[in-house]
């Protein structure tokens, strides 16, 4: 009987132990950047001190330093600038373009459908020897505006697949309707598809984003100077004077970065591993 | 009768084809070129030289070295990612008190910028300060005067850009298995679970060849993401030390853009192409059978 019992409970205490054991590693960095923040550099460079505590008062230093003497205000500003012109250049090719591709285009626009989503397969780190020529040669070398122009070659593939998905779930009958009715077909798209549609779009505005802001070897490659610089590269580039690392406002650079785009993004994760599990999954 | 106007789809789709055309299309073809070419950075000039450049590079024992470290760092990692992802999707996949938090700690690495991420990383491998050496230290696996250089000795660092690699990809192919085993119809392993199969073979029999081709896809993406992928090497070591760490992106990244030879460095980039190519083979013979059925 008490047997039975184990055989029963056992596999549920697993269960904890093996999401506790995988919180505790993958969010480790995470807690650590929090720490690392707040502690003073006497406490963090005296090797005698358990690391895991404050063995001095926590401070506001690192985060002074951060904001008021580096450029990390800066290449805040310039991520999110980079990321609004670069989502709505997504919107405005995209959103008519999975629209066609859903609706008006029939079986080859499936097709070419596949084969803009597979253009998103091809790395920055095939492309960025040929794109750094192109960027010169646009004369765009060191400005924000070449990721401006860079990024939607990875947003655009993303957003268009997407949203067939959700283009194709709205049912036909509504648009055959409004057809009747006397609208054209683009009168259709505007006045009945898009606002139908706001929820696929805001996840689409959601994705572009974050993944302008997540990219890292395109700004890399293409930006020199660090005021021009995003913040996913100018903190781990540019916030090191010298070779001396400054751990705490380096982390605190981190753990602002990090939270709140790891937050927007984890609010909309499962549609956009839909895009990659179509045909896998039903 | 409803009149289709046949030209609105083309006009609609155009402009962002079009776009990727430029931007994808064009530098794509370019790396071709310029990988048999003698193309420098600020030269104009286009010589044709053949397979000049791709016999250069593979009499370089460093780039040999670093194809065959980009196949060390793919597998490595994408095994470590599969049996990981494997065993959290099933932690996950039923309803317990906390979930969604879970599933935000769990999701951070692959949510959060990678660079900002690996940047964590760099500060918990440090060589002085490290904090996993400061327990081994307290837990007398390791002298305190003689601490591991986790980025500093070439078989360490190696096997540090391929943890964190792992940890950043983990999460990626959790979610996706997870979709996978919320798919499976719940009456199948109760079925087995009714006829007397236990937790573990219901798991290894009935459950995990059933999501042979999620887990398809989770190892397909993730193995292009990890082969293309020069991130986190280039802010754990910048493929130090003494280049023990280059995976083919990095050698690309620092032959092509920092050393100015735009042509050696697109043709070993052009050895990312393979694996591109099997794995589009793969994707479209999957999204094919997606419509067929």
């Amino acid at each position: 009987m008490a047997r039975r019992r184990l055989t029963r409970v056992l596999p549920g205490i697993m269960m904890w132990l093996v999401r506790i054991f995988f919180a505790v590693v993958l969010a480790f960095p995470f807690y650590w950047m929090l720490i690392t923040t707040f502690k003073r550099n006497t406490d963090l460079n005296n090797l005698k001190n358990n690391p895991f505590l404050f063995n001095e008062s926590p401070t506001l230093d690192h985060l002074k330093l951060l904001f008021n003497e580096t450029l990390f205000p800066r290449w805040v500003m310039n991520t999110m600038f980079a990321g609004l012109i670069v989502v709505i250049i997504t919107l405005v090719l995209a959103v008519p373009a999975a629209y066609a591709l859903a609706r008006l285009t029939g079986q080859w626009g499936a097709q070419l459908g596949i084969g803009i989503f597979l253009t998103y397969l091809i790395p920055p780190t095939l492309l960025f020897i040929p794109l750094s020529k192109v960027i010169s040669f646009l004369g765009l070398q060191d400005s924000l505006w070449s990721i401006i122009i860079v990024y939607p070659t990875f947003t655009i593939p993303f957003s268009t697949w997407l949203l067939m998905g959700f283009f194709k779930s709205i049912p036909r009958d509504l648009e055959d309707a409004a057809l009747v009715d006397g609208l054209t077909q683009w009168g259709a798209f505007v006045k009945l598809v898009i606002p139908m549609s706001v929820s696929g779009i805001l996840t689409v505005v959601i994705f572009a984003f974050t993944l302008v802001t997540q990219e890292f070897v395109y700004a890399l490659t293409f930006i020199s100077s660090a005021a021009h610089q995003t913040v996913g590269v100018g903190v781990p580039t540019f916030l090191i004077r010298g070779d001396v690392y400054y751990w705490g406002s380096l982390m605190a650079a981190c753990l602002i970065t990090s939270l709140p785009i790891g937050f927007l993004y984890n609010l909309f994760l499962d549609r956009f591993i839909e895009g990659f599990t179509v045909g896998a999954v039903k | 009768m409803i009149r289709r106007q046949r030209w609105l789809g083309p006009a609609m789709f155009m402009p962002a084809v079009a776009y990727i055309l430029a931007l994808v299309g064009v530098p794509f073809v370019m790396a071709f070129l310029y990988s048999v070419s003698d193309a420098k950075v600020g030269s104009v000039s286009y010589h044709y030289v053949g397979l000049q450049n791709f016999i250069s590079i593979l009499h370089r024992p460093a780039f040999i070295r670093a194809l065959q470290d980009s196949f060390v760092f793919t597998i490595t990692s994408q095994v470590l990612v599969l049996i990981g992802a494997n065993i959290l999707a099933l932690s996950l996949k039923d309803a317990f008190p906390g979930r969604r938090f879970f599933r935000f700690l769990i999701l951070l690495p692959w949510v959060a910028p990678v660079s900002i991420g690996s940047l964590g990383w760099k500060w918990i491998l440090d060589s002085l300060y490290s904090v996993i050496s400061w327990v081994m230290v307290r837990m007398h696996l390791v002298n305190q005067y003689d601490t591991p250089m986790w980025l500093g000795e070439p078989k360490l660092a190696m096997m540090s850009v391929i943890l964190v690699h792992t940890w950043h990809m983990l999460p990626f192919a959790t979610v996706i298995i997870l979709a996978g085993l919320t798919a499976i119809p719940k009456d199948i392993p109760e079925a087995a679970a009714v006829d007397g199969a236990g937790f573990f073979r219901t798991t290894f029999q009935i459950t995990i060849p059933m999501m042979l081709p999620i887990i398809n896809v989770a190892v397909l993406f993730g193995a292009i993401f990890t082969f293309t992928d020069m991130t986190v090497i280039y802010i754990l070591t910048r493929g130090g030390p003494y280049d023990t760490t280059q995976v083919i992106p990095t050698e690309a990244f620092f032959t092509g853009i920092l050393g100015s030879d735009l042509a050696e460095g697109a043709a070993i980039s052009i050895f990312l192409v393979p694996l591109l190519i099997i794995a589009a083979y793969i994707a479209l013979r999957s999204a094919h059978r997606a419509e067929v059925t």
